[in-house]
């Protein structure tokens, strides 16, 4: 069996983006995954946004890496060819008492050093937010805040540690630990692994991973957060994020500019129990409406597409990154709730810090690739443009899904580049995510995904065994 | 860029039926533009019978019926059809862009005739709420996966809603063995057609339960169970009316909508059965959606020959883009 120097539990935003920072080193990297594909976790149902800071409290930990992974951030895209928009925030307030506030918020994202911030009047937001309450009064404006597409983000970032040689094993539930010598030995469902160092990246089932080396003094409780998707001939609601003033729980419900054109609305914020309880709800529909429209009153539940939940893995108020004493050689990444992917590349270096300190010796590699071949999406290129493209491909002109334009030649690379499932075809291509939701283009793209996989049709499943989208062939149904 | 006399853009029976009526009016140069590998539209997945009987005089499968028109156009060399070829833009100077294997294609038409069609209504478009697991398909989906791809998308079934093609799926999933155990519609009665009720539903004693709705989808990875509830007259659920049905499957069929995505983003108006753009016609489904395809077929041949009109004006000399309002009746 080989022996990995490090191994990372998870491939979230948080362990690939570790993976693919600690692939610069001389080092043997494993990332171990239960899931079908990477980023179907937390990292898949999240606003993606690249907060600014604000909102955090001083002195937080995640506010001091949320400023900073928000200035790592643009580099890491330009690298990886994902794109990143920085389209501003604004916090806005309706009276008196939310100027003091907003003023208290300012000061405070000024102590953890968010650049830029400043207070803009009713004018400002009438000539720059034109849809906008008109009862606010003014907004706290946070130029640095951007979006990204969070999805995109984890498997260029995977694509990129493999090719400075990390490997990736999916379908890998950790079912047990034990240190055994100098070596952690991580017992799956896949197979053994051995390394020298461990990282639990693992999200909402951080604690039970913990637990299994004996750690057990945090617990991850999920917090649901339910968001709404609009059509995309809405993209023009808003031209900023549009925040209301921060509660204790949350950043409260948005107006969120998404990377793929769709005004987003959400989140709520629900303490639950169950881990895996990821469904919507009529009334999380109707206080996401309600808090929305206090913001842009013109916003019309008839042009919502899709929606779904995301649970935020919350213990205490803070992040918890840190080197296990008691046990020499793990370190713990948990509780990473937003703004964790914000946070991502530079809670990276951290841990790569960390792992220094602790005796992990960090050689550069005479060769790191730092770049990427930055994937082509027709629906992001002027038409002048698809011309050339399909010249020399065809199949660039061989049109799949059409409410999201995306071509044969599109999904073949996404699934060439890993996309078992019918989700992860979605979520790299987003052919299905457009307002038909699939109904024109599933045919097609189960067929190219059996073919390219070499898997029967009734083998392709939405997202891993158990959700299979055809349950046989005609004439089939008594077996 | 190339210049056509018109462009149709749809090769249902609509974009068909338009085609081979502007022919017949006199136009001499049609382009018929078509995203499938097949003219026919939406015809081609429909096997059951039930269509041409007002324009045949005769019960014809979908099929057979789109056979028909497919003949005529074949035998009209004017009429040049373009299949595998999505038009992505239309502008309102007629200029229109479409995308086929190995081609981008520009064309500037002196008419333009919109037979896109309709698209069906999704779950989330009626927000039934809960989770989101494989099993939820459109009814039209559904019909492509059992009758074009012979796949069987599943085997306890729940219908929600009580269009036609829902009507026509909880049979076509009967004759397949599986077990459609509820049609589920909010209204009173249904939006179907009668004739569906009868040979569709009450011929398999399929149970339907009016005034109910789904409250709620369960299940983590495939579809396992829905919750219903009965419903008053404002479809507010009424307190103690909640039951469940276990289920691996549902099938939409909440309505359609005209595929006016085009036309929209051309900042083309629809009023009424006219467009804002003086020689931009539409017909079939994407102007209104229509029961029987028989009509679509006889509003079509109209628009087919106001495009003819558009067209013999401008190519008379001395005459000017004018008056024609664009639209049909
Ligand atoms: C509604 C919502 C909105 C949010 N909005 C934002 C935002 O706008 N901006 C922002 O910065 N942050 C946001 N966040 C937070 C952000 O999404 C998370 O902080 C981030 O995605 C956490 O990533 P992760 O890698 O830690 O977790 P995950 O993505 O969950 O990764 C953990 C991985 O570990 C795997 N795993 C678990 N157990 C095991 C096991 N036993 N064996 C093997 N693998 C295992 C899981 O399958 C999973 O893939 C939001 C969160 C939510 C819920
Ligand atoms: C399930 C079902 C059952 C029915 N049963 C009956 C029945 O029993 N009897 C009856 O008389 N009628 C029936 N109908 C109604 C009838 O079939 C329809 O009204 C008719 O087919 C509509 O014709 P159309 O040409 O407008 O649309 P469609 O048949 O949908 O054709 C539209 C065409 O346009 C193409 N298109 C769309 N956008 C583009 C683009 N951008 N570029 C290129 N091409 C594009 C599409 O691919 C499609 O081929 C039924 C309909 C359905 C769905």
């Amino acid at each position: 069996m080989k022996t990995h120097d490090v191994a990372i539990i998870g491939a979230g935003v948080i362990g690939t983006s570790i993976a693919r920072e600690l692939s610069r080193y001389k080092l043997d990297i494993a990332l171990i995954e239960k899931e079908e594909e990477l980023a179907f976790g937390v990292s898949k149902s999240n606003s993606g946004i690249i907060h600014p800071g604000t909102q955090n409290p001083p002195g937080s930990m995640k506010g001091c890496l949320c400023v900073q992974g928000n200035a790592l951030i643009r580099k890491i895209s330009k690298e990886l060819g994902v794109d990143f928009k920085e389209v501003g925030e604004l916090i806005v307030a309706f009276n008196e008492d939310d100027i003091k506030e907003l003023l208290r918020l300012k000061k405070e994202a000024e102590l953890l050093g968010v650049p830029g911030l400043r207070i803009v009047d009713k004018d400002w937001l009438e000539k720059n937010e034109p849809n906008l309450n008109s009862v606010a009064v003014c907004g706290l404006y946070a130029p640095t805040a951007g979006i990204i597409s969070p999805y995109r983000l984890v498997y260029d970032l995977a694509e990129n540690a493999v090719r400075n040689g990390v490997e990736i094993f999916t379908k890998a539930k950790v079912i047990n630990i034990s240190r055994a010598d100098k070596y952690f030995e991580i017992n799956t469902s896949l197979d053994l692994f051995k390394s020298r160092y461990l990282v639990n990246a693992a999200g909402l089932f951080a604690d039970e991973i913990s637990g299994m080396l004996g750690i057990n003094d945090f617990k991850i409780k999920p917090r649901k957060g339910e968001e709404f998707i609009l059509d995309k001939k809405k993209a023009d609601l808003a031209r900023h994020l549009i925040f209301p003033l921060p509660s204790k729980v949350s950043k409260g419900v948005l107006i969120i500019k998404t990377a793929d054109g769709n005004p987003m609305i959400g989140p709520t914020a629900e303490d639950i129990e169950d881990k895996e309880d990821f469904s919507t709800s009529d009334s999380g529909l109707n206080k996401v409406l309600m808090s929305a429209r206090r913001l842009i009153p013109s916003i019309n539940d008839k042009d919502i597409i899709a929606y779904f939940a995301g649970l935020r893995p919350v213990a205490g108020d803070d992040f918890i990154i840190r080197h296990e004493e008691k046990c020499p050689g793990f370190i713990n990444v948990a509780g990473i709730q937003s703004p964790g992917l914000t946070a991502s590349p530079a809670i990276a270096v951290l841990v790569a810090n960390i792992l220094k300190k602790n005796e992990l010796a960090l050689k550069k590699k005479l060769i790191f690739h730092a770049h990427r071949k930055k994937t082509m999406h027709l629906f992001e290129i002027p038409l002048t443009k698809t011309q050339a493209l399909i010249k020399k491909d065809h199949a660039y002109g061989d049109i799949v899904c059409r409410c999201e334009m995306v071509s044969a030649k599109e999904i073949r690379d996404a699934v060439r580049r890993g996309a078992k499932t019918m989700d992860g075809v979605k979520f790299r291509t987003r052919a299905q995510a457009g307002r038909c939701h699939g109904s024109f283009c599933t045919t097609r793209i189960i067929k190219i995904l059996a073919e390219e996989t070499q898997t029967p049709l009734t083998g392709i499943t939405k997202r891993g065994r158990g959700s299979e989208i055809v349950r046989g062939g005609r004439g089939l149904i008594n077996d | 860029m190339i210049k056509r006399d018109l462009v149709i853009v749809g090769g249902g029976p609509a974009g068909m039926a338009a085609a081979v009526s502007a022919y017949e009016n006199g136009v001499k140069d049609i382009l018929l533009v078509e995203r499938d590998q097949y003219l026919g539209g939406i015809l081609n997945q429909c096997v059951h019978t039930g269509f041409g009987i007002n324009y045949f005089k005769e019960i014809l499968t979908g099929p057979e019926y789109a056979d028909r028109f497919i003949e005529k156009v074949k035998n009209i060399p004017e009429i040049e059809v373009s299949l595998k070829s999505i038009v992505v833009s239309l502008m309102p100077d007629k200029i229109i862009t479409f995308l086929k294997p190995g081609r981008l294609e520009t064309i500037k038409a002196k008419a333009i005739i919109m037979a896109t069609g309709c698209r069906e209504k999704t779950r989330e478009m009626v927000h039934i709420q809960g989770t989101r697991p494989a099993g939820i398909f459109s009814a039209g989906l559904a019909q492509k996966l059992i009758n074009i791809e012979g796949l069987l998308p599943g085997k306890e079934i729940i219908v929600v809603g009580s269009g036609d093609i829902g009507l026509i799926m909880a049979r076509r999933f009967t004759l397949e063995g599986a077990k459609v155990k509820a049609i589920i519609e909010i209204q009173k009665e249904t939006r179907g057609l009668l004739r569906n009720m009868v040979q569709c539903v009450e011929d398999f004693n399929i149970p339907v339960y009016f005034n109910h709705k789904i409250s709620r989808i369960y299940g983590k990875d495939r579809v396992e169970k829905v919750s219903v509830c009965k419903v008053d007259d404002n479809f507010n659920e009424i307190s103690g009316s909640l039951f469940e049905i276990k289920c691996d499957t549902i099938l939409m069929s909440v309505g359609l909508i005209p595929e006016n995505e085009l036309i929209e983003m051309a900042g083309v108006r629809i009023d009424g059965n006219k467009t804002s753009v003086p020689g931009i016609f539409m017909c079939g489904n994407c102007l209104k959606i229509y029961d029987l395809v028989d009509w679509v077929t006889q509003d079509s041949f109209l628009a087919g020959k106001l495009a003819a009109t558009t067209i013999e004006l401008l190519l008379k000399p001395g005459s000017h883009s004018n008056t024609m309002g664009a639209g049909l009746q």
